[in-house]
């Protein structure tokens, strides 16, 4: 390992490590714009320039490996000044220049308090200027509908370039002209195609790139920030919700090395007024002339009592949706077997996971950090882009950093990588896990195979027998081994998972979810309660059953709902949420559910005691965590993997079965990357921005 | 002053046959197969001995850097990359040996690419070399037409040349921006290390030259390293060829041996300075790319890399600007700067927002409409882009105003004293004003 003295102190770093990384960890703050963790190094915004001993210029220690330095004439370690007259000259002269041409817009400036050349022009800056020119103005430049551009502000560090090449995997984003005339755009300023755009202001040292949704609405210092957990796909993004009083104002990503890097995707970022709108902030009940109508809690408790057929609770059954962190799931499933209702499930129409496979079966076992070393993926039935568009980032750098083979079974997708194109049916997986095909040689070839299974395959007549012949490809394949489990679900929402660790599926002689709908249909069922659920075929739901619709949002369930219970958006409740990868996390809340509206775990304890459960009322939400803990021990693990047993998948693949096969081709089930859950069809935003995807709305669709 | 037998360049002007047969006639490819099978390693050794320094404007020992490629070709391939790329102003010596002696830079290419061990060399063209390259490209079809290139050589080097024509852009002679070039990205430096020689172009090891450079290497190992090391001075060895424009009385482009005096240069081959010695001002010796130097300093300065550089100045490409003293200097000056706002490639803050600076002070300061201590911030602005930029562009912009501020700063003084003389004896607005409120 290299030794580097740095402003006289030496440290030890590991080979590869850049000067800026060595002087950060001798304690030593160098200012910089253009470097990026995790973007490539451009060297180009010369803030960085430390004096290097024997070296005539001061050199960009960004782009300086330590192994590059030349030990002194005796041997003795390089030395580096980070602090000396010539480094702090190189800064002040970089500083000025970038501010020459900087306008003094900082008051209304949505970066202000935030932005990263204000504080190095604190922190390194002279305090005046010296330029008396006229200064330089740029014309705004059309990105994205999310992205409001003040160009003018552009200190053209590039990062956002690179994010887009480098991460999105887009090269829509460049920088044109020369010198002075350098303006960073998109050709003939269209929109970039891509579910990541908002992550560029996060990267924009200062306030060129800023979210236009959120323009003007607050500044930095106003907010208060909670640290929670995003539950848009099932990913578990780390994410910072920025309220102001009661109202989200934006979302931001944290960092998580191991899931969302730092990126979050433009549903996650963007649907803060999805929160805000259609909310169900008070009970409703439906009177006899088939109208909804405002009502008290007591009433509503008093008419869903009245519903609930004590006598037959074979009649009654519950569905949770993809709303529903661990907590509510268990508490929902404890009730219902409290009331002696068998029929409860988490899990959307003819997916089976859970009864096979154990937690394997239906876990991305893998892991999303696991990505980064498969060298060959096979896409069963997902369009990962549309369903987890951080994870695909990793999928497309495994293409592109280590020439991963990719195949897809199902419709093309539409993606940033090369991939084999096997079929449109699920036939082709059949004939792989029979031993045919070419591209089970590139799966048997690969050192680390991943196969991986979407809900779109999973939530069709036939979803059993592809999740058991992926299994046995997986198996096949030597995806699953000492080390490494090759096998993973790729689950859309956080809802499925967590339901699934906290075991609310059916009870001995319970139905599942299709049973559920069929004998709501049928007749059988007189009372179905809707915990959070909205991706249902509410019309097959027929008009004797009583349907109890629990929710932060006025969708599909509360339309057909007789009673409403008004229940709390994620960012309005502290639970645990576990993702595809059987990862719990902490949610924490950041704002109070409006008006009337209850934590979804009061309200299934004002249930149970309105019923007569007394026994599945927890007094305190940490008795409930407490008895989820005790029954999902790894629970407790926040933040860790427990790993499933791998063995488990054997019996599944038994269940392989190709005769079951259906002919039609596989669909992601996010047909509409922008409306694709109760939210986010509540906000403005994401509807202007589906109908802009679309070519439908206009180009400013988010302003 | 250089024999004529001492002469490399024996048809720079185009008045004899450039094609193959008459550059067998002037001896081009003359025991090139012997000089392939003594090896690479005599090549560069013969190079290194002739101490021929490159010919682009950083005088940096050839030799030493074919010495850099690695030693055995491993999975990469080895390039060889030509820069054609002449665009310094005042410069226009390649172009000279591209239009009347390609054939002798073909040879050169084949001997470098030995000794750097590659098969394929790319040449990249200015893109206002039009006519150079179809002069090239002709001498190149009669190279393989002879079996000189292409398969199976019968030099026994096999060498294929590939021409790249670029867009016309001044930063693409940077030889990592040329690079950048050629893969078909946009002109711009790359961070160094990595050096060329280790991940060059296609992140092979690549040797960039210039084609003066290599056009010399032919004629040094027929006449032997020592032969060229014997002309010029120690350490500024050889014969170089001098661009001479601006206020001499013949501007020429002529072939003559290191450490020449600036005197001798323009007497022998210029017919002298305009309106005679007394009438010089100033030269910018080495391309518009260094400090100018005032005609006291110059006149008997022997023309070397060293000496040059003593004065604060450098040969660079040595292509002389001459200016006498009807030259409006802090004009010629902006100017200069303005060519390199004008093509600074914008990727690094300080060229990109110091050379408009720099451009908009000179400007004013050229109609005297400054003030006199901006002359110091002038010169801090130069400092601060000298040294602290990814290449040599900001170096290049920066060591003009530098010239000018240290050898005119009384001209600059004369020249905003009048402006403001001028504004008080026309009366000044603020002037009638202040009279008004005291009267």
């Amino acid at each position: 390992m290299p030794k580097v003295k740095i402003d006289g102190q030496l440290i030890e770093v590991p080979d590869g490590t850049t000067l800026l990384q060595a002087c950060e960890k001798a304690g030593k703050e160098v200012p910089r714009f253009c470097y990026h963790e995790r973007l490539s190094v451009a060297g180009n915004c010369r803030m960085c320039l430390v004096e290097v001993k024997g070296m005539p210029k001061p050199m960009a220690s960004c782009a300086l490996s330590v192994n590059d330095l030349r030990p002194g004439p005796d041997g003795e370690p390089p030395e580096v000044f980070t602090e000396s007259e010539t480094a702090r000259k190189a800064r002040h002269g970089v500083l000025e220049f970038l501010l020459i041409n900087h306008p003094l817009d900082c008051p209304i400036c949505d970066q202000g308090g935030e932005c990263d050349l204000q504080d190095q022009a604190l922190g390194f800056g002279r305090g005046v200027s010296r330029f008396a020119e006229a200064k330089r103005a740029v014309e705004e430049r059309y990105i994205s509908p999310l992205i409001k551009t003040i160009m003018t502000r552009c200190i053209k560090c590039t990062r956002c370039v690179r994010f887009i090449a480098d991460v999105a995997g887009l090269g829509d984003l460049g920088a044109t002209g020369r010198g002075e005339n350098v303006e960073i755009t998109t050709y003939l300023d269209a929109a970039l195609d891509t579910e990541l755009v908002g992550n560029i202001v996060d990267v924009c040292p200062v306030g060129a790139l800023t979210h236009a949704p959120y323009a003007y609405h607050a500044r930095p210092w106003e907010l208060s920030k909670t640290e929670t957990i995003d539950v848009m796909d099932g990913m578990g993004s780390n994410i910072r919700v920025d309220a102001k009083f009661d109202r989200v104002m934006r979302i931001l990503p944290r960092l998580h090395e191991d899931i969302n890097e730092e990126w979050i995707s433009d549903k996650t970022r963007n649907i803060a007024d999805g929160l805000r709108s259609r909310r169900l902030d008070r009970p409703w009940v439906r009177g006899s002339d088939g109208k909804l109508r405002e009502a008290t809690w007591e009433e509503a408790l008093a008419k869903l009592a009245e519903a609930f057929p004590n006598d037959a609770p074979e009649k009654a059954a519950g569905l949770a949706g993809e709303f529903v962190p661990a907590e509510e799931a268990f508490a929902f499933k404890r009730l219902m077997e409290a009331l002696g209702v068998a029929s409860v499930d988490c899990r959307p129409e003819h997916v089976k996971l859970g009864e096979l496979g154990g937690r394997a079966g239906y876990l991305f076992n893998p892991t999303i950090a696991g990505i980064d070393e498969a060298d060959a993926i096979l896409l069963i039935g997902t369009n990962p882009r549309l369903e987890a568009a951080v994870l695909n980032t990793r999928i497309h750098r495994a293409w592109f950093d280590r020439d991963a083979q990719i195949g897809v079974i199902g419709e093309a997708i539409d993606v940033t990588y090369d991939y084999a194109h096997l079929g449109d049916g699920p036939q082709v997986l059949a004939e792989l896990a029979a031993g045919k095909g070419d591209f089970l040689k590139v799966l048997k070839q690969a050192e680390k195979p991943l196969v991986i299974v979407g809900m779109g395959a999973l939530r069709r007549p036939d979803g059993e027998a592809i999740w058991a012949l992926a299994a046995k490809l997986a198996l096949d394949v030597g995806a699953v081994r000492d080390g490494w489990n090759g096998f993973g679900v790729l689950h859309t929402d956080m809802g499925l998972p967590s339901g699934l660790e906290a075991g609310c599926l059916p009870g001995e002689g319970g139905r599942d979810t299709a049973a559920i709908l069929q004998a709501a249909e049928s007749g059988e069922l007189s009372f179905l309660w809707l915990l959070h659920a909205d991706e249902l075929p509410m019309q097959r739901i027929g008009s004797d059953v009583f349907v109890v619709y629990q929710g932060s949002h006025g969708d599909a369930g509360a339309e057909r709902a007789d009673v409403i219970l008004p229940g709390a958006a994620f960012t309005e409740k502290n639970a645990t949420w576990v993702n595809m990868e059987g990862r719990p996390q902490l949610g924490l809340r950041a704002v109070l559910p409006p008006g009337e509206a209850r934590e979804d775990q009061r309200i299934i304890a004002d249930v149970a005691r309105i019923l007569g459960a007394e026994e599945a009322v927890f007094d305190t939400p940490a008795a409930l965590r407490q008895a989820l803990y005790d029954t999902a021990p790894h629970l407790a693990d926040i933040d860790r993997i427990t790993p499933a047993d791998a063995s488990a998948l054997n019996t599944l693949a038994e269940r392989a079965d190709a005769s079951a096969l259906d002919d039609a081709p596989l669909k992601t089930p996010v047909a509409d990357f922008w409306l694709s859950n109760a939210i986010a069809r509540s906000s403005e935003i994401m509807q202007r921005m589906s109908a802009f995807v679309r070519g439908e709305g206009s180009r400013e669709a988010a302003e | 002053m250089l024999q004529d037998r001492d002469r490399i360049y024996t048809n720079l002007y185009g008045l004899h046959d450039p094609g193959l047969k008459g550059a067998l006639a002037r001896g081009v490819y003359d025991g090139v197969k012997g000089f392939i099978a003594k090896g690479r390693e005599w090549i560069i050794e013969e190079v290194k001995e002739s101490g021929l320094r490159g010919r682009g404007g950083a005088g940096f020992p050839t030799g030493l850097k074919w010495s850099f490629m690695p030693q055995e070709v491993g999975d990469r391939p080895h390039y060889l990359i030509v820069n054609a790329d002449e665009s310094e102003p005042g410069t226009c010596k390649d172009r000279e040996i591209l239009r009347h002696d390609p054939h002798r830079l073909i040879e050169g290419m084949i001997l470098a690419s030995c000794a750097v061990q590659a098969h394929t060399a790319y040449i990249y063209f200015r893109g206002e070399f039009m006519v150079e390259r179809h002069a090239f490209e002709k001498a190149v079809q009669e190279a393989y037409d002879a079996r000189i290139l292409g398969k199976n050589s019968i030099f026994g080097w096999d060498l294929d040349i590939v021409v790249h024509h670029g867009a016309g852009a001044y930063i693409c002679g940077e030889e990592t921006a040329l690079i950048e070039s050629i893969e078909g990205k946009k002109g711009q430096p790359r961070l160094k290390p990595p050096f060329p020689a280790n991940a060059g172009l296609y992140g092979c090891p690549s040797t960039v030259n210039n084609v003066e450079s290599i056009a010399d290497v032919g004629e040094i190992l027929r006449r032997g390293g020592s032969w060229f090391a014997g002309i010029g001075k120690p350490n500024n060895t050889g014969t170089k060829l001098f661009c001479i424009s601006g206020h001499v009385e013949r501007p020429c482009v002529v072939e003559e041996a290191m450490g020449i005096t600036f005197r001798e240069l323009i007497d022998t081959h210029c017919g002298g300075i305009t309106g005679g010695w007394d009438n010089l001002l100033a030269v910018i010796p080495g391309g518009s790319s260094v400090r100018l130097v005032p005609a006291e300093q110059i006149i008997d300065c022997p023309l070397t890399f060293d000496d040059l550089m003593k004065l604060g100045s450098g040969l660079g490409t040595a292509g002389m600007i001459v200016m006498d003293k009807s030259t409006d200097i802090i004009r010629a000056i902006s100017r200069l700067i303005y060519f390199y706002k004008h093509e600074s490639c914008g990727q690094c803050t300080p060229c990109r927002e110091g050379t408009g600076w720099m451009w908009r002070v000179l400007e004013r300061m050229a109609e005297g409409r400054a003030e006199k201590r901006e002359i110091d911030l002038l010169f801090e602005v130069s400092k601060e882009i000298e040294g602290h930029t990814i290449c040599a562009l900001g170096d290049a912009a920066a060591w003009p105003v530098q010239g000018l501020i240290n050898h005119f700063r009384d001209e600059i003084e004369r020249r905003i004293d009048s402006y403001t003389a001028r504004a008080d004896a026309e009366g000044s607005t603020v002037r009638e004003m202040e009279r008004a409120a005291s009267g």
